[in-house]
């Protein structure tokens, strides 16, 4: 399947989210409020995408975008889910209900960005010990061993 | 990544009554979790009532490492992410950047990738079954496989002048072209190859013991693989019929005719003889690419080494031995990358240790652990 | 006192016997496995690499004993002793020649199934005084393990026992006859099988099982007490190959005088190669395939061998 097939298909099946959905680089990207996230990404389960490929985050300033990778076996199509949290108490709600590859993912984005994830069963550090300070990749991280590298271009 | 550890722990039996487990801390410096995992198991008497799979000890924030380097220089540190691999991460990346920047690659530098990307999945799926061999004691097996991969090797370094980290495929092409009569040695070491997997898959998965040993062990039911997000091998054991190769194809893939293996039960015996079946197919699709290689630049003419995609980000993906490799790049418009992401397969793949561990003896374990082929370059990234 | 003084020289002769016995041995197994894995083993230290055991020995005397800080520092040294001293003890019973058997006592044939077998207490002591899990685990697996193979093995020997209708050792070799190889077959299979779990060889090395345990019960020892478990494994390789030698393929009764020694040691050489053929290429046994193994294969045949010997062969 296509990318305009896939919309068609969704615009058919949820016209509400059909505003929502925009194509880049040829990927197929439904845009949704954090609210309406786990509600979304249900339908979108139910619409036939039955594998969540990929959890993560970017620092947008403001905000961290989450951006959630999704794969339908059926469809043979790939599609990226996102939404903005503020960076103020960053959390969403957790996606481990509907898939639990979500388990591992989202421990390493609340590791690295600090986002938590409400329902999630067991979020702990991943990636660094316990013990650390601070969420590497966030933009604002701060660590006296970074070298910076100088700037030539 | 977590610290402290407890010697005993106090259950309750199902029977109701009081028991002490034993806590025994697998790792993350043993010789069978494959790399710097480590597992903390609670044993009932050998029975795992707990496991805890821990990781981050070879994190080396490769992906903050990206934000601060060119495209170009990013390409050497993908090659420290998956190091049984290079050639996967090496060309997934390329094929974000490429769709990130538009960079339309030649068609030889396609076929080029194809061929070391599936002289590169034998190597790995060598290694695999080698070292998970190796973790039931059979060490003539381990011996046999790695000699095979180490034929591979060579020719690597014949291309590209290294043995583990090539740095070889590069956006827009490959770095070298192919050195003289490199085809012809590759197309004896398929033919050769052959006769070796069919020894191996006699001497190994024929064995009493090892099927003993595999099968039955570590199952992993068809929707579970799906929802847990599992690929590769790992999901096809499970009968689960996805491979990005051929569903969703990519590259100068469609071309070939090649089968995908599947598995049936789900099981440790099954995901490891994926593995080796998949060689058989790698082999006939090496030799169906040579075939049609054509000539031509074996790299974009004119591509400048400063790569500035405009903004936005992009996700692409290839099938690597491990599964579903992805790479996440976003773009600001500037030299350097804003965000990189590896979705690597073998993280995904290991989050199933706690869930498949469980019920097994301690012997199992490591089973488990080799069935799942992690490699920690790419799971801690 | 001259049994004493007699026990004594024995004693050290028994001792640099498997001292001798493990340097051959380490050196055939390291040569075997090299060819069974297409690669030549060890070559350059001394001929044909024979000097590398030698060598090995040097570099583990030279070591530093380290005694972890964890350790029942007494047990802990104690038991590799424990371990080694019956091993070397049950190769006094052997029938070596036609009327030499170091120590030829009418208990002989129990004597060597029994005594081997005490070494399991000496790895329990180390398993358990390393207060290590790894080792705790490794020392139990043991415990289990022997004590289950002690089992078909002694009811293996037994059906030779049964027709020798001696235990004194020489007895048995002067009693036997090239068709007992037929008549205990099964037997000698049992033998054979049950003997490499005793040793902790692959397929049954679970007690050590360096992919799951690191090294078992002796995974916290290190320079030359780690040599002595080494030693002791090989040790036990070699006896037993020269009692299922000498009781089951009849060792030097084939040819007359030294050609008989010759042959009889031949044939141990047969059966250690066979030893390490297996473990070269068999895997690991889990537990619960180990003791199935056991009690549902191998001691119901050890039985039938018995109703052979016992019940058939006098009526033929």
């Amino acid at each position: 399947m296509n990318i305009d097939e896939l919309r068609d298909h969704l615009c058919g099946q949820y016209p509400d989210l059909c505003p929502l959905f925009s194509i880049e680089f040829g990927d197929g990207t439904l845009q949704v409020e954090c609210r309406g996230l786990y509600d979304a990404a249900a339908d979108l389960k139910s619409l036939g995408f039955d594998m969540l490929g990929m959890v993560t985050a970017v620092d947008r300033g403001e905000h961290f975008e989450m951006v959630y990778r999704l794969t339908s076996r059926e469809m043979s199509v790939g599609m990226f889910l996102k939404c903005l949290v503020p960076r103020d108490k960053p959390h969403t709600r957790s996606l481990y209900d509907l898939w639990p590859a979500a388990l591992w993912q989202e421990r390493e984005v609340y590791d690295l960005f600090g986002i938590e994830f409400d329902g999630h069963p067991d979020l702990r550090r991943i990636m660094l010990p316990e013990d650390w300070v601070g969420h590497p990749l966030r933009k604002d991280y701060q660590d006296e061993r970074i070298i910076k590298r100088p700037d030539y271009i | 990544m977590s610290l402290q550890i407890e010697e005993q722990r106090q259950t309750e039996g199902p029977d109701g009554r009081p028991r002490q487990e034993l806590v025994v801390n697998v790792g993350p410096s043993h010789p069978s979790t494959h790399g710097v995992g480590r597992v903390v198991v609670h044993l009932d008497g050998e029975v795992i009532t707990k496991a805890d799979m821990i990781i981050g000890y070879l994190h080396r924030g490769i992906e903050k490492m990206c934000e601060n380097r060119t495209y170009l220089q990013v390409v050497p540190l993908t090659d420290r992410l998956d190091y049984v691999g290079s050639m996967y991460s090496n060309w997934a990346y390329c094929r974000a950047v490429e769709r990130l920047a538009a960079i339309r690659v030649p068609e030889r530098a396609e076929y080029i990738r194809v061929i070391v990307a599936e002289m590169q999945r034998i190597a790995s799926h060598m290694m695999s079954i080698g070292s998970a061999a190796a973790d039931t004691a059979a060490a003539t097996l381990f011996i046999y496989s790695f000699d095979e991969r180490e034929r591979i090797i060579e020719l690597f370094e014949e291309l590209c002048g290294a043995r583990l980290t090539y740095n070889y495929v590069r956006p827009g092409g490959v770095a070298f072209d192919l050195p003289e009569g490199w085809t012809d040695s590759v197309l004896e070491f398929t033919k050769a190859h052959r006769k070796a997997l069919d020894l191996m898959d006699r001497m190994y998965f024929g064995n009493v013991i090892a099927r003993g040993r595999l099968k039955g062990v570590a199952v992993l039911g068809r929707d579970d693989a799906v929802a847990w997000g599992a690929s590769g091998p790992v999901a096809r054991g499970s009968g689960v019929d996805w491979d990005l190769r051929k569903h969703d194809s990519y590259s100068v893939y469609p071309r070939f005719d090649f089968n995908v293996p599947i598995g049936e039960n789900g099981d440790a015996y099954d995901r490891a003889r994926t593995r080796l079946l998949e060689c058989y197919e790698s082999c006939s699709i090496i030799e169906q690419a040579i075939e049609q290689m054509p000539t031509g630049p074996h790299k974009v003419e004119g591509q400048p080494r400063l790569i500035m995609p405009r903004a936005g980000d992009a996700y692409d993906h290839i099938e690597s031995a491990r599964g579903s490799l992805g790479v996440y790049i976003v773009a600001d418009g500037s030299p350097r990358p804003y965000r990189v992401k590896f979705r690597s397969p073998a993280f995904c793949n290991l989050a199933l240790v706690p869930k498949l561990a469980v019920g097994h003896t301690l012997s199992d374990l490591v089973v488990v652990l080799g069935s799942l082929d992690p490699v920690f370059g790419e799971v801690d990234r | 006192m001259s049994g004493f003084v007699g026990g004594l020289v024995w004693g050290l002769a028994g001792g640099m016997l498997i001292a001798l016995a493990t340097v051959f041995g380490v050196w055939w197994e390291r040569k075997v496995a090299g060819r069974i894995h297409m690669r030549i083993g060890p070559q350059t230290t001394g001929p044909a690499g024979l000097l590398q055991v030698p060598a090995d020995t040097l570099k583990m005397i030279l070591k530093e004993d380290i005694t972890p800080a964890q350790v029942d520092v007494r047990v802990f040294r104690l038991a590799p002793h424990i371990v080694f001293v019956p091993v070397a003890m049950s190769l006094t019973v052997i029938p070596f020649a036609s009327g030499f058997a170091p120590l030829n006592t009418s208990i002989g044939m129990l004597f060597f199934l029994a005594v081997p077998s005490l070494s399991v207490i000496g790895m329990l002591l180390a398993g358990w005084s390393s207060r290590n899990t790894y080792a705790t685990i490794g020392g139990l697996r043991a415990a289990a393990q022997m004590i289950s193979y002690e089992l078909p093995r002694t009811l293996s020997v037994l059906s030779v026992v049964v027709l020798a209708g001696s235990m004194r050792p020489l007895e048995v070799m002067e009693a036997w006859r090239p068709w007992w190889i037929l008549a205990n077959a099964i037997g000698f299979l049992v033998y054979f099988i049950s003997s490499i779990a005793e040793v902790n060889s692959i397929p049954f090395d679970l007690p050590q099982a360096e992919s799951e345990l690191v090294a078992g019960y002796f995974a916290d020892y290190s320079g030359i007490r780690w040599g002595i478990f080494m030693m002791t494994e090989y040790g036990a390789v070699v006896a037993a190959s020269l009692f299922g030698a000498a009781v089951f393929l009849g060792g030097w009764r084939w040819l007359p005088g030294a050609f008989g020694v010759v042959l009889f040691i031949a044939l141990t050489l047969l059966l250690i190669t066979a030893i390490i053929f297996v473990k070269w290429t068999f895997p690991r046994m889990r537990s619960d395939q180990l003791m199935t193994t056991a009690w549902k294969i191998l001691t119901p045949m050890a039985l039938v061998q018995l109703v052979i010997v016992g019940v058939i062969v006098p009526w033929m």
